[in-house]
């Protein structure tokens, strides 16, 4: 019950040894609710305007799907060395969860950059947030995700430091526990993204 | 007092009849109207059932089961009564279909469309902040504030808006529509009976949202017929030169009298016979019932080019440079501008 | 408990510093309640204000624009910053004690929530000496509150506030969703949890799910206007009609996140002042569900003469008819209750009682609204604020004024003053009818609402004057509670622990007020109405379900206070376009979240010997 046990008397899942653990999980599960509800607007807010294009470029020819596919494998991949982070976390391994953490974080560093390239190409193509009806409801949907994946990294990183200075406990447990649902999470709406935004794009 | 007050209020409702004949939704006017009317009749007649069950059980249990001072007594609890649970689901069922079903299908008799009917009329209606631009596609006229319609046709309307949202509704001829600015809505309505009937603005669009009302007046069709050809009879210009030429120059950049003049202000052809000034002036020497505070047209006028901004805040169009007398001048002319129809 | 748990020192404020940096889920309660009734007052002058300007034909009290800003404002201010807090006021007052709990889930967050709703509203309202004021309907339709038509900064002050309260307003539903969920006594399953908890349960299920809406509404709209993004723009492709669903998909939920509560009060007083069992429980909480699940879809009904076509308008009526079925079960519930009891008249039983009719009233009237074709002719008229406020203030109000009435004792450990609270009651209640049974009226007779004046000779003059006078009544009304605030607050601290000796739940088996830790020892639940049937079983008190022993607490926060007010320095700064400004104020609730997730809250522990100091019997 106290935040000064060491790993090796850490129950088999810590984020659930005490009743703040459970109730950071389960507030957190109703979060990722409300940011599901969230998304579905500014999908929908999408869909109503995506073929209002305007005097900008349309999706399909702007698209670039081998770029934005090389971003979804590395979105996937960062998720399942969260997976990792989260199975070495219930065997107590501290080295290897902080080791899958940060291998997440630089995975998620390399989606950012590759969207932030991706957005800079768009304006140069003439596809400016303030272009058109479809334009404004792109950059806003897609940001919103990608302010998302920043926010996590930021997130991820200031726990990483946190193991370093705390050790894994069953306080730090579950906010470790708790960004990998997130980081998940964001992975998903980046996979409806992909299909919503991007392939329909192509073929819409 | 809880009984008293819908009482009170009722008496006096029955003492201000159902309302204007001209304005009320209670004094439909045309099928509409009368349809809409029958549905809300069914629908307070299944309410008002509702209210009074619910305010006889009430007041009679207040009054039975009141606790007496002193009284230590436990009531016995009463876990529910399934016979009556199933009773108070039934029976709002079926008054809510008995309500459904005519709501179907006044939905879908409503939404006829007669955009392709050549027998009737067809008018494309344009919301302004604060005024009303009435486009007859089928014969090529605009009018502006005062909607004039055969009593013998079925009158198809195009809805849009030329700048924030507004709505159109004619309460004694039938319900409101949207005018949306970028869409087209449509809607149509009958006028069977002649008259001169309020309409309004019914949608929140900026300060004098209050005062966005126009009028719609249903002729019969021969008198329709010769203001059409009245309507496209070439404008008549003011017979003072000195008073024509501001008129062409202050007014006509933005208003328009027969072929004459722009299209981005009201169009003033015949503006002399229209009920009122701005939609809201009555003018008393047209008015069939004036009140005594109404003006005549030639002074509504007056006032209304004098100080737009006074008759109707916010609205766009400016005080122009005008002296009193070409004010004078052009409200005359305007006010003796009469259409014959 | 181990020992060592003692090591941490917390420091303990008292005075000013204690409120700000409360976590005290009681505390945070009266905060709100404050706050909710300092803007139920500016929304009450605005009504009044508006009803003076409608008093007669013509009248030019005050000017268009000036009356747009009123109902702009008196709306966004009554439903955000008036019902909403009192009744979040009531949920952290007394959902906690009803499911025999310590604290919520959260309870920094719940200061949070408190701290950014509070922040967002004083912005809003700022916008009053920035004299750029909301002027769009609390609805603010676009294009009328685009830039191009509303080009100062008044509707900035509305998408901006409204956004940080609304972060306030999420993170209480989520609080109280995970509280009840996790945190109920041992006993309590879901069907023995109290009406008043199902509500809240359900509300908060209701705000998680309507509230992110809003956001990305006036996310989209503060886009719009901020940095020339096209949502909106019909010339670049953007659509006003969208506004209108995200509005009303968000605002349909929003309406029965306000009334459900307003339910749940009514079942607790009804079932306390019969001295009776709430009737048919299990299917009140069935239609409480079934309410907010018809609730989400129904949210076109509000747009019917949008022209979405004869399909759209068929099937919304429909749903929006069925919800009528659950609501009449509620109402005969609550009927049967009172059927066979011993109902005592109290203020807080008379404005429940004075609820049932009054929202029928209202109900039926939406059932109207519900037909289309009906509603063609309804819509943006008269009859439609009647209809609202029937069910907003016959309904929410009357049961805010019930339940502040009936926990008040529990909340501060004095009675209310019953012969004022009669007065409040029955000026409330008349001035109520009168201001609003003759607007359905004025609708019919075509009236459309939201004019800031009308012309004379058109029917409307005697009842608009009705009107006004009703709502002055319901103002004196509003004063006298506050004074029987006042005045009780001068007489002893003496309410008894089940102070209308009726009480049925959990809150009344705790003195009143209740200590900071509110149960000594978590009572073991036995069944539903728990503490009745204790009482019934010849019990003087719940049978506890721990030893007693020390209790951890959480630490108060000042950090809370500080994120809010980050919030709306960044709130100021990208309205007038000094990102500077913004950059910091998000800096500043940023860091407050860094120092809350780096430096661990251990909270301190209350010792069995110090449980009882200060604590009145």
């Amino acid at each position: 019950m106290s935040a000064h046990d060491h790993a090796e008397g850490l129950p088999h899942q810590p984020e659930t040894a005490t009743l703040e653990g459970r109730n950071k999980i389960l507030g957190f599960w109703i979060f990722l609710g409300a940011e599901t509800v969230l998304f579905g607007t500014l999908f929908s807010a999408y869909l109503a305007l995506r073929h209002n294009v305007m005097d900008g470029p349309h999706p399909s020819e702007l698209f670039q799907l081998p770029m934005v596919f090389a971003a979804t494998m590395i979105l996937l991949t960062s998720s399942l060395t969260s997976v990792f982070a989260v199975q070495a976390l219930h065997s107590h391994k501290k080295n290897a969860m902080v080791g899958w953490l940060l291998v997440t974080i630089l995975l998620g560093l390399g989606f950012l950059g590759l969207e932030i390239y991706e957005f800079s190409e768009y304006v140069h193509e003439g596809h400016g947030f303030t272009t058109s009806a479809f334009s404004s409801a792109f950059y806003t949907l897609v940001g919103f995700h990608g302010a998302h994946v920043a926010f996590g990294i930021l997130w991820i990183g200031l726990l990483i430091l946190q193991i370093f200075k705390k050790d894994l406990t069953v306080v730090t447990a579950p906010k470790i526990y708790v960004s990998a649902i997130y980081w998940h999470f964001i992975d998903v709406v980046w996979v409806f993204i992909f299909t919503v935004v991007y392939l329909m794009g192509k073929v819409g | 007092m809880k009984r008293l007050l819908p009482l009170t209020a009722i008496f006096m409702l029955i003492l201000s009849a159902c309302g204007r004949e001209d304005l009320s939704t209670l004094n439909p006017q045309g099928p509409v109207a009368e349809t809409q009317y029958d549905l809300m009749k069914l629908s307070i007649g299944i309410m008002t059932l509702v209210v009074v069950v619910v305010f006889a059980i009430c007041i009679y249990v207040l009054i039975k089961f009141r606790r007496r001072k002193g009284d230590k007594t436990i009531p016995k609890q009463v876990e529910g009564n399934h016979t009556l649970e199933i009773i108070w689901t039934v029976i709002p069922l079926v008054l809510l279909l008995i309500l459904g079903v005519p709501t179907i299908q006044h939905v879908f008799g409503l939404a006829k469309d007669y955009s392709d009917d050549k027998s009737a009329v067809h008018v494309k209606v344009t919301a302004h902040q604060y005024w009303w631009e009435f486009e007859y596609t089928d014969y090529g006229i605009t009018t502006a504030q005062e909607l004039i319609v055969p009593t013998d046709k079925k009158i198809q309307f195009d809805l849009t808006a030329a700048d924030v949202k507004h709505s159109f509704w004619i309460p004694a001829i039938g319900g409101k529509m949207d005018t949306n600015p970028g869409m087209t809505n449509n809607m149509y309505l009958e006028f069977p009976n002649e008259g001169v009937f309020r309409g309004k603005c019914a949608e929140l669009c900026g300060p004098s949202h209050a005062l966005m009302d126009f009028k719609a007046k249903a002729v019969s069709s021969d008198s329709f017929d010769r203001w059409v050809s009245a309507m496209k009879a070439p404008a008549v210009m003011p017979a003072d030169p000195e008073i024509a030429e501001t008129f062409n120059a202050q007014c006509l950049s933005c208003h328009a009298v027969g072929e004459k003049g722009g299209n981005s202000a009201p169009n003033l052809t015949g503006i002399g016979g229209r009920q009122t000034v701005a939609g809201i002036l009555f003018n008393s020497d047209v008015v069939a019932d004036p009140e005594k505070e109404d003006k005549t047209t030639a002074e509504n006028l007056h006032d209304w080019i004098a100080d737009p901004q006074k008759v109707k805040p916010g609205n766009t169009m400016p005080q122009v440079d005008l002296t009193p007398e070409q004010i004078d001048g052009i409200a005359k002319y305007l006010a003796g501008y009469k259409l014959d129809y | 408990m181990s020992a060592h748990a003692h090591e941490h020192k917390v420091k303990r404020y008292t005075g000013l510093m204690d409120w700000l940096t409360t976590v005290d889920h009681k505390k945070i309660g009266i905060l709100y309640m404050i706050a909710g009734l300092f803007f139920f007052l500016i929304g009450g002058l605005e009504a009044i204000l508006i009803r003076v300007q409608l008093m007669e034909p013509n009248n030019d009290f005050v000017s268009a624009d000036t009356f747009n800003e009123l109902i702009t404002m008196h709306g966004t201010t009554m439903i955000f910053l008036a019902a909403m807090p009192l009744l979040f006021a009531l949920m952290n007052a007394v959902i906690p004690l009803q499911i025999g709990a310590r604290d919520v889930a959260f309870p920094f967050l719940n200061s949070l929530g408190f701290w950014t709703f509070f922040f967002g509203g004083l912005l809003l309202n700022l916008s009053w000496f920035a004299s750029a004021v909301p002027d769009a309907g609390w609805t603010s339709y676009v294009p009328l509150a685009s830039n191009t038509y509303s080009s100062g900064h008044g509707v900035d002050y509305y998408v901006i506030g409204l956004q940080i309260a609304g972060i306030g307003t999420l993170l209480g539903g989520i609080n109280f969703m995970a509280t009840i969920i996790n945190m109920r006594a041992p006993g309590m399953s879901f069907m023995r949890m109290p009406m008043f908890t199902w509500a809240i349960f359900i509300t908060s299920a209701l705000i998680v799910f309507a509230f992110p809406v809003l956001t990305v509404g006036l996310v989209a709209l503060m886009f719009d206007r901020l940095f020339e993004a096209n949502f909106f723009e019909a010339g670049n492709g953007g659509n006003e009609v969208l506004w209108e669903h995200i509005f009303w998909v968000f605002g349909h939920p929003e309406v029965y996140i306000l009334i459900m509560p307003a339910f749940g009060i009514i079942s607790e007083i009804v079932s306390t002042f019969s001295r009776k069992r709430l009737f048919g429980y299990s299917s009140m909480v069935f239609a409480t569900v079934l309410i907010a699940f018809l609730g989400f879809m129904v949210w076109a009904h509000h747009m019917f003469t949008v022209g979405l076509g004869p399909v759209a308008n068929a099937l919304f009526s429909i749903a929006t008819m069925l919800i009528a079925v659950p609501t009449g079960v509620k109402i005969f519930n609550w009927l049967f209750t009172l059927w066979g009891g011993s109902i005592r008249f109290t203020t807080a039983s008379l404005f429940a009682i004075g609820f049932i009719p009054t929202f029928v009233m209202g109900g039926v009237t939406g059932v109207m609204l519900a037909s289309a074709p009906a509603d063609f002719q309804y819509h943006d008229s008269y009859f439609v604020v009647a209809h609202f406020h029937y069910v907003i203030v016959g309904g929410l109000i009357f049961g805010i004024f019930a339940g502040l009435h009936y926990w008040w004792p529990k909340m501060f450990g004095r009675m209310l003053n019953e012969g004022l609270g009669k007065i409040t009651f029955w000026t409330f209640f008349t001035g109520f009818h009168l201001t609003f049974f003759v607007q359905h009226f004025l609708g019919l007779l075509g009236m459309p609402r939201r004019v800031f004046t009308y012309l004379p000779n058109q029917g409307f003059d005697t009842m608009n004057m009705i009107s006004t006078i009703g709502a002055f009544l319901m103002g004196i009304g509003t004063i006298a509670f506050l004074l029987n605030v006042f005045i009780t607050w001068a007489k002893p601290r003496n309410a008894a622990a089940d102070a209308w000796e009726d009480g049925r739940t959990l809150e009344w088996t705790i003195p009143s007020p209740p200590p900071e830790y509110n149960f000594k020892q978590t009572p073991l639940v036995r069944g539903y109405d728990a503490w009745w049937k204790e009482k019934m079983d010849g019990n003087k008190e719940m049978t506890p379900a721990e030893p007693v022993g020390p209790i951890h607490m959480p630490s108060p926060s000042i950090i809370p206070l500080v994120m809010s007010i980050g919030l709306f320095i960044a709130g100021y700064g990208f309205m007038y376009d000094n990102l500077i400004v913004g950059g910091v104020g998000l800096l500043i609730t940023l860091g407050g979240m860094f120092f809350r997730s780096v430096f661990d809250d251990h909270g301190f522990h209350i010792e069995p010997e110090d449980q009882d100091k200060g604590v009145h019997a």
